[in-house]
């Protein structure tokens, strides 16, 4: 959209990249970038490079495969075993590791698993198979729950009845709360997710500046749009305020997006949520109003889930917390690999390990 | 997962619109963005529009860039 030249584009990053060193002084800074898409941009475009030493950027829960946890995988898998059941999932799930198998294999012995890339090609599922049950896997944070919201919806309008979904949905704003209310991740300002914004709004984040005294900027993608909301946290920092700023308003509007919060709230309300690593925390997740839990696989489809596992030695816990960094974890590099992922980090390219490995090769192996 | 992507509204048909991305066109849900109109550039998730892109906002972005770019040049 934002269309520069290269020689522009390297001359803008040099005045942010200076005015950050410059505001910066001496203090070390820790800036969390909460959404996993950051995480990604901020690798590729090697803007962990450009800054100061002591301004540090750790990735936090914002990647939504990465805090799925185990025993959703779990069910899911013993779903995807049942003769009756189709799943239709974001092909990200697949290679997710459950507690001993993983989609992608159950996939391979025969297990009918659909990709798709939207819940209402879900829904289309179910209406071209009407003798199977097709659940559909229902992660992700606020950008991804309206649109699984707006496929209960419709199958509610056209009467489907064998449409269901396995709900993990998360929260952003409570994640946030738990991490600075544990304390121990010590935040000095969050770039929070750009398209969950697009969607809340500002008000739900005003808790950070009003209660935890911590300045946060809602940031686009493109690497300036980072950089530059780099330099807002500074500046808030430096003049020793703390308040919600929007850095991305070509498409985040302070209200958000009212019409996909009506769909949400229609079909869900908050509830108590696990989130992989990171434990449970009160009313993060969502769970469906009683009007439309027929939609509800777990409700309405039995299924016997074997006990869950964790992956003995990963670190995924304290890499979504961002206190420590996935070199930090034994298994990184070496029997942690995106081919082979032990942990959900690995997984999706939006996961802090993958794009450690990915872009961080040859400087993580110090 | 989260990944969204700008578009062109080409066309809408009740609640459904043919939108050009990168010159590739689809059909995409405009359930959680109704007021969507034909010419408007919107964000698109999961085979839905999540909300417009103001192209003013952007254009003032740019513009802000381009200002700082300077403002580096002569200091
Ligand atoms: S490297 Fe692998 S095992 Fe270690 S924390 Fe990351 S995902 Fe988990």
């Amino acid at each position: 959209m934002l269309q520069m030249n290269n020689e522009e584009i390297r001359k803008a990053a040099d005045f942010f990249t200076q005015e950050i060193a410059k505001l910066a002084g001496n203090r070390s800074v820790r800036l969390m970038e909460v959404c996993g898409t950051h995480t990604v941009a901020i690798f590729k475009a090697g803007i962990r490079q450009l800054l100061p030493e002591n301004v540090e950027l750790v990735s936090g829960p914002g990647c939504p495969v990465c805090v799925t946890p185990n025993n959703y995988l779990d069910t899911a898998i013993a779903y995807s075993r049942k003769s009756d059941v189709m799943i239709a999932t974001f092909g990200d799930m697949l290679k997710v590791p459950g507690s001993s198998s993983t989609l992608a294999a159950e996939k391979a012995q025969g297990a009918d698993i659909r990709i798709v890339y939207s819940s209402l090609e879900g829904l289309e599922l179910a209406k071209r198979y009407p003798n199977k049950k097709v659940i559909f896997l229902a992660v992700g944070f606020e950008t991804t729950a309206p649109t699984a919201a707006a496929a209960v919806l419709m199958a509610e309008v056209e009467k489907i009845t064998n449409f269901y979904l396995l709900s993990s949905h998360k929260l952003v704003p409570p994640a946030l709360r738990a991490l600075l209310s544990s304390g121990d991740s010590k935040v000095d300002g969050f770039l929070l997710p750009g398209h969950v914004s697009a969607m809340i709004g500002l008000a739900p984040y005003e808790f950070l500046s009003k209660e935890y005294n911590t300045p946060a900027v809602v940031a686009g993608f493109e690497p300036l749009d980072i950089l530059q909301s780099v330099y807002m946290l500074l500046r808030q920092l430096d003049c020793g305020v703390a308040k919600v700023e929007n850095q991305y308003r070509r498409i985040v509007p302070k209200e958000g997006n009212p019409a996909a919060c009506e769909v949400l709230s229609t079909v869900y309300q908050a509830a108590d949520a696990q989130w992989r690593g990171i434990g449970h925390l009160k009313k993060s997740g969502l769970a469906m109003q009683e009007k439309y839990q027929k939609f509800d696989a777990l409700l309405n489809i039995p299924v016997a889930v074997e006990e869950t596992k964790e992956a003995k030695g990963c670190q995924c816990g304290n890499v979504l917390r961002g206190l420590v960094l996935p070199a930090a974890c034994p298994l990184f590099g070496k029997t942690c690999k995106p081919e082979h992922p032990i942990g959900s980090c690995m997984v999706s390219i939006e996961g802090t390990c993958a794009a450690w490995y990915k872009y961080g090769a040859g400087r993580w192996q110090v | 997962m989260c990944l969204a992507v700008p578009g062109k509204v080409l066309e809408r048909q009740d609640m459904l619109a043919t939108i050009e991305v990168g010159g590739v066109t689809r059909k995409v849900s405009l359930m959680l963005l109704p007021e969507a109109q034909v010419g408007d550039f919107v964000l698109i998730h999961a085979g839905f529009a999540v909300q417009r892109i103001d192209e003013e906002e952007a254009e003032k972005t740019l513009a802000l860039f381009k200002e700082l770019e300077e403002y580096a040049a002569n200091e």
